[in-house]
């Protein structure tokens, strides 16, 4: 194998990792839950990408690359703490725990997409990474537990947590 | 054979999802005739999955955005040292495709052969890197709606089970620098991708053949629409599957 040269990484990087562009400022963007930390963290993630490029011997593009947005995206978190514990959503005080999928309420089937995100957004990060990567990008569980480095197991109770969760912001918001 | 209520109630999002094994799937089925609570939950994660997919929450790169990465990304690559064994074997490379391009393609008219030889490329990746599709289904009903928000063009999806060409699934990919749709159907073993795109001519033509490098590849346009077949099937067969997607 022979080093490849950089106008071939370039090509080639442009051409496996680049269409994975909208699924990656997509996941940016519910985790950093703002346009310009989310610009800025696929920037960065992009460049780091490139860079470890020639370390990347999967066949999984997309899964290898979104692990990477992932963990920048933790790590910006990590680094501007202050903002995280104002709006997550507090399964204590909602006693979500608790409360099984059939709330009683039915969910109202057009949900509107603002009202969808703003409902994504008020879950822990790692709720919204779950959330995110299988029903906006379509993951398995196994690409979910490969891009967030944990246990298949792990992503399933994930999962189903958030989606308990889901299903109680959306139904007060059409409660109200 | 005792799954607890608890365990249960997780479990039947993995049942939705189509990620429990077949005995586990059994289980469940066979519980849920016999309990209405579960049966209600399952329709309630059904319920959410499609309040949250039916309007394409996820975001989209901005222009900016894709501008700026790959501005970063040149100005890397530029920076990086490059290795002079590596440069002369490249030169050397470029050199001798350039050659054989020009001796085999003279008389064809090059995009179109680019392009073909880009559909022969996605072909021979979708079957090397276990990821044939993204939406696992032969039934067109869930295969169209998966495209929804991803791709800002409609392509239509119909399933040929009746005259031998079985709807497997289908998934994004990149053809030319632009997404495109890719429905993957089934000939005997022999899958077949099926690649549409919004072309950039209205003028409709019937299926032509390119032969390259032992694939055949149809090639169409239709409704405004792009179409590649590629498979490793006989011609005939492939000409087959042409004519009744494009009928």
């Amino acid at each position: 194998m022979f080093r490849l040269t950089e106008p071939t990484r370039l090509t080639e990087f442009e051409r496996q990792v680049l269409p994975h562009l909208d699924a990656a400022y997509s996941l940016a963007r519910f985790l950093m839950r703002n346009d310009q930390d989310a610009e800025d963290v696929v920037q960065e993630a992009s460049l780091r990408a490139f860079r470890f490029f020639e370390s990347f011997r999967g066949e999984n593009s997309r899964a290898w690359f979104l692990s990477i947005v992932r963990n920048t995206s933790f790590t910006a978190l990590k680094r501007n703490r202050t903002d995280e514990a104002n709006v997550v959503f507090d399964e204590e005080l909602h006693g979500a725990q608790s409360s099984p999928m059939d709330a009683g309420v039915a969910l109202d089937l057009a949900q509107d997409r603002q009202t969808v995100r703003a409902a994504i957004e008020q879950l822990s990060p790692e709720f919204r990474e779950a959330i995110t990567l299988r029903e906006l990008e379509g993951c398995s569980y196994k690409e979910i537990a490969d891009i967030s480095g944990v246990p298949i197991g792990t992503i399933m109770s994930r999962l189903a947590r958030a989606r308990r969760q889901l299903q109680m912001i959306l139904s007060k918001t059409y409660t109200k | 054979m005792s799954i607890d209520h608890s365990q249960m109630q997780e479990l039947l999002h993995a049942y939705v999802d189509g990620e429990v094994d077949l005995v586990t799937g059994r289980e469940i089925e066979q519980h849920l005739r016999s309990c209405e609570g579960c049966r209600r939950t399952e329709q309630q994660i059904r319920a959410l999955r499609e309040a949250l997919t039916s309007n394409a929450p996820a975001y989209r790169a901005p222009a900016r955005l894709r501008r700026n990465v790959r501005a970063d990304l040149r100005r890397e690559a530029k920076e990086s040292r490059v290795s002079w064994p590596g440069l002369v074997f490249a030169a050397g490379a470029v050199c001798a495709v350039l050659f054989f391009a020009a001796a085999l393609f003279q008389n064809t008219r090059a995009p179109r052969n680019s392009i073909a030889d880009q559909v022969i490329g996605n072909h021979v990746r979708s079957l090397l890197a276990t990821h044939l599709v993204d939406v696992a289904s032969s039934d067109q009903h869930t295969v169209k709606p998966w495209f929804d928000g991803k791709i800002d063009f409609a392509p239509s999806v119909r399933d040929l089970s009746s005259d031998g060409f079985p709807l497997a699934g289908g998934r994004l990919d990149y053809l030319d620098g632009k997404t495109v749709v890719a429905l993957v159907y089934q000939r005997n073993k022999h899958p077949i991708n099926l690649f549409i795109s919004p072309a950039s001519t209205n003028r409709d033509t019937t299926p032509a053949l390119i032969a390259r490098r032992g694939y055949s590849l149809f090639h169409w346009t239709y409704a405004e629409m792009d179409y590649w077949a590629v498979s490793d099937l006989n011609q005939t067969e492939l000409r087959q599957f042409a004519d009744l997607i494009a009928r």
